[in-house]
């Protein structure tokens, strides 16, 4: 899922120091799972908000709403009738999220009130941590299901480096040596061979150097 | 025992403190209230093993919201105490209370009661002049 966290409150507050009235939109999608966007963080926030206008006299009048997903045109239709009694739409749903509401809505300005980090999963309860960079040609099946483009810290895609120091990168003592761990399951999986694979050249116009990536399903289409 | 405490104090009651919420916090605050604190019942004890523990780290997240939005983390404490330290309660209560004398009324209030000052010198001179 797409993880993200809160911006700090003070930022949000300067981004809408001049706004009276706001609709607060959380998202229940990936956000409300990782706990930076969904209705509990809604509430928050808007308590949060809400206590540091009064203590600055200027008194702010929010809205709060909870759509099912900010990524998909339909649920965003939901508020529709409401956007234009509004000065402004805080949304704490991920980056695409924010982007889709203004495209939706071209007359109102939109504030994002989250961080948007990373692909990820959750470790442990209030622990996250990313596994995939999306970039748009799975290699997973030559690396032992361990992702060395997000998990090596150069992307290297034959490791690993000379910074590989007792299994942890050079880039952070906490952090795992991505080759080290795709080494450590190959063994477990007594295909150790497969390290002499050698990774061809990748063509990374499928990641992000090729621009806006877009998927075009015909089948789908109506 | 029959001990008095502070009638500054009111009591919510919840089932554990694991129950407690940023949300519960913030929305007392909004309320008007000067200061809030959670009593616990002691660390190691908790009849669901971790509920305090986890009111502890809730209580910390929403000090740092409070200071964030300028009504200052100090007006909200954590107190550990089990349900046989009736004295201990009641210094507490007494304590708590002190504190916020201390810190004087909420930020939030002392706005509210101002906007609400100068709302009604406002009608009261539009009053004059109609």
């Amino acid at each position: 899922m797409v993880i993200g966290e809160g911006k700090p409150i003070k930022e949000i507050l300067a981004m809408i120091e001049d706004r009276s009235k706001i609709l607060l939109a959380g998202c229940r999608g990936c956000v409300t799972v990782c706990c930076a966007g969904g209705e509990k963080e809604v509430g928050i926030l808007s308590s949060a908000i809400s206590l540091a206008r009064q203590n600055q006299g200027k008194a702010l009048e929010i809205k709060e709403v909870t759509l099912e997903r900010q990524c998909d045109p339909e649920y965003l239709e939901e508020i529709r009738s409401i956007v234009d009694d509004y000065e402004a739409i805080l949304s704490i749903a991920c980056g695409a999220g924010v982007q889709f509401l203004a495209e939706t809505y071209r007359t109102t300005p939109i504030y994002p009130g989250i961080n948007t980090n990373f692909i990820g999963v959750t470790q442990e309860q209030g622990v996250w941590a990313e596994r995939c960079q999306s970039c748009g040609d799975c290699k997973l099946h030559l690396t032992g299901g361990i992702c060395p483009i997000t998990r090596c810290a150069k992307s290297l895609l034959n490791g690993p480096c000379g910074g590989s120091s007792t299994g942890k990168c050079e880039v952070d003592p906490e952090t795992d040596c991505g080759w080290q761990m795709i080494y450590d399951r190959f063994k477990e999986l007594g295909c150790l061979e497969q390290l002499e694979v050698i990774i061809p050249i990748t063509d990374w116009t499928t990641s992000r150097d090729g621009g806006p990536r877009k998927i075009v399903r015909e089948d789908l289409k109506l | 025992m029959r001990l008095s405490y502070p009638t500054s104090i009111k009591i919510v009651k919840l089932p554990c403190t694991g129950k407690i919420d940023v949300l519960y916090l913030l929305k007392a605050f909004q309320s008007g209230a000067d200061g809030v604190y959670v009593a616990g019942c002691m660390e190691g004890d908790c009849h669901y093993l971790t509920g305090n523990l986890r009111a502890k780290k809730r209580v910390e997240y929403t000090q740092k919201i409070l200071d964030e939005v300028g009504v200052g983390g100090e007006r909200l404490a954590m107190y550990n105490m089990s349900a046989a330290q009736g004295a201990r309660f009641v210094e507490v209560a007494q304590e708590m209370t002190e504190k916020i004398k201390e810190l004087g009324p909420s930020p939030i209030k002392k706005q509210k009661s101002e906007i609400s000052k100068q709302e009604s010198e406002v009608k009261g001179q539009k009053t004059e002049v109609v």
